[in-house]
């Protein structure tokens, strides 16, 4: 007889043969075996006093609750400019989403809510996207023209983004190569979703409109390290100009991933780049896993396109379905749904914690809405059903030995859609991997989010007139650049600055303050970077940032502490209080230090005393013990007077016998 | 002749494609001073420079090329694009009402058109199946392109030719009749049809869109729906104009063809009723009648068609200062009637009195109308409005000032006998003159008052 079958032990099996390794375990070797292969599209808000196409401000948020009204829409597909439907689109209207937009008058006019066509195209976002497609060595274009591109979620009342090309094919270069990108486009932001549930969704307009640029590299990263340095350098070159935005949810990256023999696959909404490795990297081993499935099914099933499921409804009663976490008390239908050839698929290994027939109940949630948890099925690990209710089902649908089973719930209207998702998804199985977007979970998975869009959802923007770009706007705009990151990145080292400061420096745009302590004060950029970026980083992570504090106060602290003819070591203790009373002038943060002003030659005329005492007290035979007691005794009258390097000195020099330095 | 390879293309433009030999749907590589560029050369809207070569780029986006800089251009490939709205049988069901969509040209159903860069339209049932399927559920429909104008071209033709094919197919047994039309004049044509149809059996719904069909969030398909659902199961008689109540995707209002206007010039829910509520509003669901008394829907098909119209009438807007030499010179280049379009209660000043009596003197009909648009004319308020009716000036009631000019076109085009152009205008047809104003005709809240916006939040906007 055979041994039952274990999910278990077929997820673990099915693991080891997808060859899937841990990240911290993984080596190039294993990523060019798979043929890793990832692309960014790295968004930016900028920073500019109203939005890109009407004339509210931007960058003012609400909460969920605050609006002034409600509206809805639906949207429905259109044909592209090429005369193509476009997927997205078709899975989005089978949907059959009300999507609900609230406004507040502060932030959202007429134009928000597609009442309003475009006004002409807001000038100072241009200007600070065309600095930004130079700094990314991009061809600017001759004329901007703005695009429709489909967007049928509801994240834009219009359904579409108007968006426009500035650059085309640039490159940036990171520590071991170059990067090229396809494009630049200054496009405006979409709406922030409130929630989604069944089938309303719920989005807030503040954020609409704002201006965003998206930088789209090729896909030549070669593994989830790489990803993450292409991310932060795009990051920190949108960021060097100083015109864009920088706090939570300012820049955004959708990463695209494939592995050989798979598909473009693209994680939505990153908003951390430090996440993306671990993101990749599982993308990348779950499609590897799909085409083992792949495999696996064409070895089974002559005829794929013949493939189809069967099903039939059942009754909750018999099969104890009430534990399942279907509403108590609700009309739902429930199917028993067979899957020809199936068994051993759905609990191949997808991702660590995930198994294929996950990708069922993702699709159910978002094309039929069916809220979760919306099914079991018959290789879950936890058998919630029992072995005797699957046996009964496998026989009412007539099931075979390797078939596999699942059961779904949901309101009666939604059932043909949830159907077609689940024998569509199924199909999609002998192809290998589906084009998909994917949300990031925090565990560094992936969700079903919609269907890819490809190229078919652009249509020109027959609202707005194309905007010709003259020599003499680039000339301008090249004019107001700052340095480029790579050359930056390459002071740093120069400078001696520690690695462990970079990234802080480069995110928050700092090299040019460190250039302007050096050039005004003569001050090492290696110390004010590690003033900044140890001692001030460190302080921000305890106190909460206050309006009135920025980086250029440290310059100013230092500028003062150079009048004042100051040691800057005081700098660090300044600090503390400086960023919690940013008010505060310099004079009375050294009062609450109880700093008092001494001579180098008053401090130096106490170590003699000290070297005397410290003979007396003397404990341990180690030789530097003498010079720790006497720094630390001088410590508080020497700081922001002297420099402690030069108080060692001294006091190591101190020859007792001529109650002198020596020489 | 030979198809434009250079569709839209002019003047340096065009001089460079040819020296290329590059056409309009060349897969291209340009090589100029900016760098190297690749896509699909796409055609040229009419109205734009000759400085520029527009490409789509693989990634569906299109850009601009400035052609000054252009020192090479190699062909590729070519693919030429077709945009054309799939075509679907449109289905037949025995128990399904009949409705005919007559076509008039707007944005109802449309497709890109290079030319003008702007949107055409496309009609066809079968197109219309194709785009807005739900369709089927409503109603059988069949269609018939009668012109193919912007609604700013709608004229005396098209109200005559509409009004005789609106006769022939109550005649042949419609259950209902949609007629597409751009929004910009829906509502002279709607009052048009009101005179030129009368008695109807069936009901005769306008419809148009605000947001053109090649949206996605577009109002048309939905607003086709309502008038489909009017006009096959709705049991108001009248012609109407059919579009949405809020801008949310949640009801429209079926407004009598009289007393609608255009408020807005972008807003979804442009059309509003003035001096009265709408007649009803509508889902797809059903027409539920907001008055209580219409003309219902009839087994007969006695229709009267009067296809009547005069088009030396004209209108003119009072304003401050209006110097008498302006009517003067209506009168002299032949117009038999005007409508004033007078201040507050109905005035004009006094300079152009002696105007005014000599146009009566030649015999022009004169009414007036007001600039509030809501309310009534009342002359006999003030001396200067006594002045003006015994000059012959004819108060319009509270007749709109756009339906006044076409009943005043279309009683002219009927008699010249001006006591019996009065008859008719002063009798009112269908509602375009009420007796009475009741207190939910005005409502025009204003926003910032803490119930309007209580109430604001509470519906969908």
């Amino acid at each position: 007889m055979k041994p039952p079958f274990d999910p278990r032990r077929n997820y673990a099996e099915t693991q080891q043969k997808t060859g899937y390794v841990k990240r911290k375990e993984a080596t190039q070797a294993d990523y060019d075996r798979i043929g890793f292969m990832s692309g960014l599209e790295v968004h930016q808000q900028l920073r500019t006093r109203k939005k890109l196409f009407c004339r509210c401000p931007s960058g003012i948020y609400q909460k969920e609750d605050d609006f002034d009204a409600e509206l809805v829409r639906h949207m429905r597909p259109t044909l592209s400019e090429l005369g193509e439907y476009d997927g997205t689109a078709l899975m989005e209207f089978r949907t059959r989403k009300n999507i609900i937009y609230r406004i507040k008058n502060e932030t959202a006019c007429t134009y928000e809510v597609d009442d309003t066509p475009p006004f002409p195209l807001n000038m100072e976002a241009l200007d600070i996207s065309i600095e930004i497609a130079l700094l990314s060595k991009m061809k600017v274009v001759g004329e901007v023209h703005i695009t429709r591109k489909q967007y049928l979620d509801g994240s834009i009342p219009t359904g579409f983004q108007r968006t426009a090309i500035v650059g085309v094919e640039g490159e940036i270069e990171l520590k071991n190569k170059k990067v090229r990108l396809i494009q630049l486009s200054l496009e405006e932001d979409s709406c922030r979703e409130v929630s989604d549930i069944g089938h309303w969704r719920v989005y807030r307009t503040d954020r609409l409109g704002m201006p965003l640029i998206e930088t789209v590299t090729y896909p030549d990263f070669k593994n989830p390290d790489e990803v993450r340095e292409g991310a932060d350098y795009i990051r920190f070159l949108n960021r060097s100009t100083g015109k864009v935005l920088t706090g939570v949810g300012s820049t955004r990256a959708d990463v695209n991933v494939s592995c050989r023999g798979g598909t473009r696959v693209e994680i939505k909404g990153v908003s951390h780049t430090g996440w993306m490795p671990e993101l990749t990297h599982n993308e990348v081993f779950r499609q590897w896993a799909l085409l083992a499935v792949k495999e696996t099914l064409n070895a089974r099933v002559k005829d794929p396109a013949a493939w189809k499921i069967s099903w039939k409804e059942l009754r909750p009663r018999d099969f104890k379905l009430e534990n399942l976490g279907m509403p108590k008390n609700s009309d739902f239908k429930v199917l028993g749904v067979n899957l020809p050839e199936f068994k051993g698929i759905l609990s191949h290994f997808t991702q660590p914690g995930k198994m294929f027939g996950d990708e069922f109940t993702d699709r159910l949630k978002v094309i039929a809405c069916l809220e979760k948890p919306n099914m079991v099925h018959s290789e879950m690990f936890d058998n919630v059903l029992g072995d005797k209710a699957w046996a009964r089902i496998r026989t009412l649908l007539e099931s075979g030995d390797n078939d596999a089973q699942i059961i779904f719930w949901g309101p009666a209207d939604d059932i043909k859609t949830a159907l077609e998702t689940i024998e569509e998804r199924g199909k999609m199985a002998f192809a290998g991997v589906p084009n998909e977007t994917r949300k990031s979970l925090p565990d560094g998975t992936t969700i079903f989010e919609r269907v890819l869009p490809g190229a078919d959802r652009m249509y020109p923007d027959t609202d707005s007139a194309p905007i010709p770009l003259e020599d003499t706007t680039i000339d301008e705009a090249l004019n107001r650049l700052p340095q480029l990151v790579s050359s930056r990145i390459r002071s740093l080292i120069e400078w001696q600055v520690p690695e462990d400061t970079h990234t802080y420096i480069l995110k928050n745009n700092l090299v040019p303050l460190l250039e302007q302590a050096q050039a005004e004060l003569g001050i090492a950029p290696r110390f004010t970077a590690t003033l900044l970026a140890h001692t001030l980083k460190h302080i921000q992570g305890q106190y909460p940032a206050l309006p009135d504090f920025s980086y250029g106060k440290v310059l100013e602290m230092l500028r003062y502490l150079k009048e004042k003819q100051m040691d800057p070591g005081i700098a660090k203790k300044m600090l503390l209080q400086i960023y919690q009373h940013p008010k505060m002038d310099f004079e009375s943060v050294l009062t609450t230090l109880n700093f008092k002003y001494m001579s180098k030659s008053e401090i130096f005329g106490k170590i003699p005393f000290l070297v005397k005492k410290y003979q007396e007290i003397r404990t341990s035979g180690e030789e530097t013990a003498g010079l720790r007691w006497i720094m630390g005794n001088l410590n508080k009258v020497a700081t922001g007077n002297i420099s402690l390097k030069e108080l060692s000195h001294q006091i190591t020099s101190f020859n007792p016998a001529t109650n002198q330095p020596t020489q | 002749m030979s198809e434009d390879i250079f569709q839209g293309y002019k003047g340096r433009a065009l001089e460079i494609l040819q020296k290329y030999n590059a056409r309009v749907w060349a897969k291209v590589r340009v090589d100029s001073t900016r760098g190297t560029f690749e896509g699909t050369i796409l055609p040229r809207a009419e109205n734009t420079d000759d400085k520029h070569l527009v490409l789509k780029i693989f990634t569906g986006y299109n850009i601009g090329v400035d052609i000054s800089g252009i020192t090479m251009i190699t062909e590729l490939g070519y693919k030429k694009a077709v945009y054309k709205i799939p075509e679907k049988e449109f289905p037949y069901s025995k128990e399904k009402p009949n409705v005919k969509l007559l076509g008039t040209g707007g944005t109802i159903a449309s497709r890109l058109d290079y030319r003008t860069g702007a949107v055409i339209p496309a009609f066809s049932p079968g197109e219309l199946y194709g785009a807005v399927p739900e369709l089927a559920d409503i109603c059988n429909l069949t269609t018939e392109k009668l012109f193919a104008v912007f609604s700013e071209n709608m004229g005396p033709e098209q109200y005559k030719k509409l009004a005789v094919a609106i006769g022939h197919e109550i005649e042949k047994g419609v259950d209902g009749i949609i007629i597409g039309h751009g929004t910009d004049t829906l509502h002279y044509t709607s009052a048009a049809l009101t005179f030129m149809v009368q008695n109807s059996p069936v009901p005769i719904v306008l419809v148009g869109s605000q947001r053109s069909s090649d949206r996605p969030s577009s109002d048309a398909a939905l607003n086709l729906m309502h008038a489909a659902t009017a006009a096959a199961h709705g049991d108001i008689a009248e012609v109407m104009v059919c579009m949405f109540g809020p801008t949310s995707d949640e009801y429209g209002f079926l407004h009598g063809g009289t007393r609608v206007r255009k408020m807005h010039s972008s807003y979804r829910s442009t059309f509003r009723t003035i001096g009265d509520t709408p007649l009803a509003t509508v889902t797809r669901n059903g027409v539920t009648p907001i008055k209580k008394e219409y003309n219902r829907r009839r087994k007969d098909r006695n229709v009267t068609i009067l296809p009547y119209y005069d088009e030396r009438v004209t209108m003119i807007y009072y304003y401050t200062n209006m110097k008498p030499d302006v009517i003067d010179a209506l009168v002299d280049a032949g117009y038999k009637g005007i409508i004033i379009i007078g201040t507050g209660l109905g005035h004009v000043n006094k300079p152009i009195y002696p105007a005014i009596e000599r146009a009566i003197a030649k015999g022009v009909a004169i009414y007036m109308t007001v600039q509030t648009l809501w309310g009534y004319v009342h002359m006999f308020v003030y001396d200067t409005g006594r002045d003006l009716m015994a000059k012959g000036i004819i108060p319009a009631e509270n007749m709109l000032p756009e339906t006044a000019f076409i009943k005043l076109s279309w009683a002219l085009g009927q008699t010249s006998d001006l006591a019996e152009v009065k008859r008719i205008m002063l009798t009112p047809i269908n509602n375009e003159i009420t007796p009475r104003e009741p207190y939910n005709g005005y409502l025009i809240y204003q926003g910032g008052v803490p119930e309007v916006e209580d109430f604001i939040r509470q519906f969908h906007k």
